[in-house]
């Protein structure tokens, strides 16, 4: 199977390189910190207004591009969101569906309608078993929870390779602009690379040295998030390791 | 001023305080709080599934906390486990952070806060609140502002900020009085109100100037402590 990572590469991109003209640098702000003053601004995502000024409701960066002021989180668990790519591990099979621990506050449920093919209600762990990793999308979330789906490119069972966890905020980076970021990585490595918006990422290569240093440099790029023009400190990353 | 501190502080001095946040690899927030030789580590893990469900409220997030003193952490072994005072102020550092934090996004969900001070010197309460004010802030859980927290003293006559071990076990004149505020930093709005001792009802006003004043201290180490986290 060629694991892609199709939808992740719409996700925002936490990159200071984009629409430069009208945002201006973004800075560290602390919950309750005021961001700016004035009627003129909106708060969107991570702010709210208190009189004039627009202050913020979380720790990250602050951001205003145009009239809207936004904090973009870095740090903290999982939000599912419509659409997100996802990899988890089914923990327990009912008669109509998986459940898979998605690691976020609810766990999601693969019904068996949404998998890529026919599967019968008797077989359904020879199709994927309790503790198998799979990369699935969300594709409705609701009060009971949240539904996944397999009818998309790239998606599906997860077989050999590893799973390993970094700071979900960060994902937007790994994956760069575009994806730039993973396809520079995939192909210096020459992994199977998927990566989940819940911070799960999959690697699987021709052989185990490829795979640990694929994975140093995904944990380098998590670490070093904040850092601007990534892509090309990556590339001489790889000539050092 | 009449009595002289120990320590050579001045009345409205705080001891010197650290703050670091991100201490703890596994958890989703962190963070080290000092004042002086009080130690106190904040782990913060969720928001997650609250079980058992029947505590589970559809309408909102809930906090959960949960303080301990650790067995190495005082002169005289701890036993370790809860105790009712570790109960006590358990209660109290979730009365002082609740009101400070925006959970209606995540119902049916906790945010479990682990507290434990690995160094006791007087003012754990207090320590603890900061550095758990501090690692709600890293685990990125929507606030309304940070929680600053300090315990005002009094020895005899005199009103002092930050006791240290030695102060709080003082005898003499009226005694001593321990008076522990946390408050949401930059209003006036107070989370925490304690008092261990006697104190004239008129003078409870200085002791929350002295309050107000410290925590602005307070609140520039916690601000320092999250923008340094992101190499600012």
């Amino acid at each position: 199977m060629i694991a892609k990572v199709t939808e992740a590469h719409e996700a925002p991109e936490i990159s200071s390189e984009s629409e430069e003209s009208i945002v201006k640098k973004r800075r560290v702000v602390v919950p309750g910190e005021i961001i700016v003053s004035g009627e003129d601004y909106l708060p969107s995502e991570g702010t709210r207004r208190e009189g004039m000024n627009i202050l913020a409701s979380r720790f990250g960066l602050a951001e205003e591009s145009g009239r809207v002021v936004k904090v973009i989180p870095v740090t903290g668990t999982f939000i599912p969101r419509k659409n997100n790519v996802v990899i988890g591990r089914v923990t327990n099979i009912t008669f109509n569906g998986w459940v898979v621990d998605i690691d976020s506050a609810s766990s999601g449920f693969l019904p068996i309608d949404e998998s890529p093919r026919f599967i019968n209600k008797n077989e359904m762990d020879q199709f994927l078993a309790i503790g198998e990793v799979v990369a699935a999308k969300i594709w409705s979330i609701n009060t009971r929870g949240i539904d996944l789906t397999l009818k998309s490119k790239g998606l599906g069972k997860l077989e050999g390779g590893f799973t390993f966890r970094i700071i979900p905020n960060r994902v937007p980076r790994v994956i760069g602009r575009e994806g730039s970021m993973i396809m520079l990585i995939k192909e210096k490595t020459g992994c199977d690379i998927t990566v989940g918006q819940n911070g799960w990422i999959w690697i699987k290569g021709q052989n185990l040295d490829d795979q640990i240093r694929a994975r140093k440099a995904i944990e380098f790029v998590a670490e070093k998030f904040h850092v601007e023009g990534l892509t090309d400190k990556m590339e001489e990353w790889f000539e050092k390791n | 001023m009449a009595l002289k501190r120990e320590d050579g502080r001045k009345a409205s001095d705080l001891r010197p305080m650290q703050a670091k946040v991100g201490v703890v690899p596994n958890a989703d927030g962190s963070a080290i709080f000092t004042f002086g030789d009080t130690i106190a580590i904040a782990a913060v893990y969720g928001p997650k599934q609250l079980h058992p469900q029947h505590m589970q409220d559809p309408s909102t997030g809930i906090l959960r906390c949960n303080y301990d003193l650790l067995s190495f952490s005082v002169s005289d072994r701890k036993k370790p486990g809860p105790s009712r005072r570790s109960q006590e102020l358990s209660k109290m550092t979730q009365w002082a952070l609740e009101p400070a934090l925006d959970l209606e996004g995540f119902p049916n969900t906790v945010i479990d806060v682990e507290v434990q001070i690995i160094q006791a010197d007087a003012g754990t309460r207090t320590a603890g609140i900061n550095a758990a004010a501090l690692a709600l802030a890293h685990a990125g859980v929507p606030m309304r502002n940070l929680v600053c927290a300090v315990a005002i003293g009094k020895l005899d006559k005199d009103i002092v900020v930050d006791l240290d071990k030695s102060e709080e076990d003082f005898e003499g004149g009226e005694g001593p009085t321990d008076f522990p505020v946390a408050k949401l930093a930059n209003t006036d709005q107070y989370t925490l109100l304690q008092l261990d001792g006697k104190i004239q009802p008129e003078r409870v006003k200085e002791v929350l100037s002295f309050a107000d004043e410290s925590c602005a201290k307070i609140y520039e180490i916690q601000k320092k402590a999250l923008k340094e986290a992101l190499g600012e």
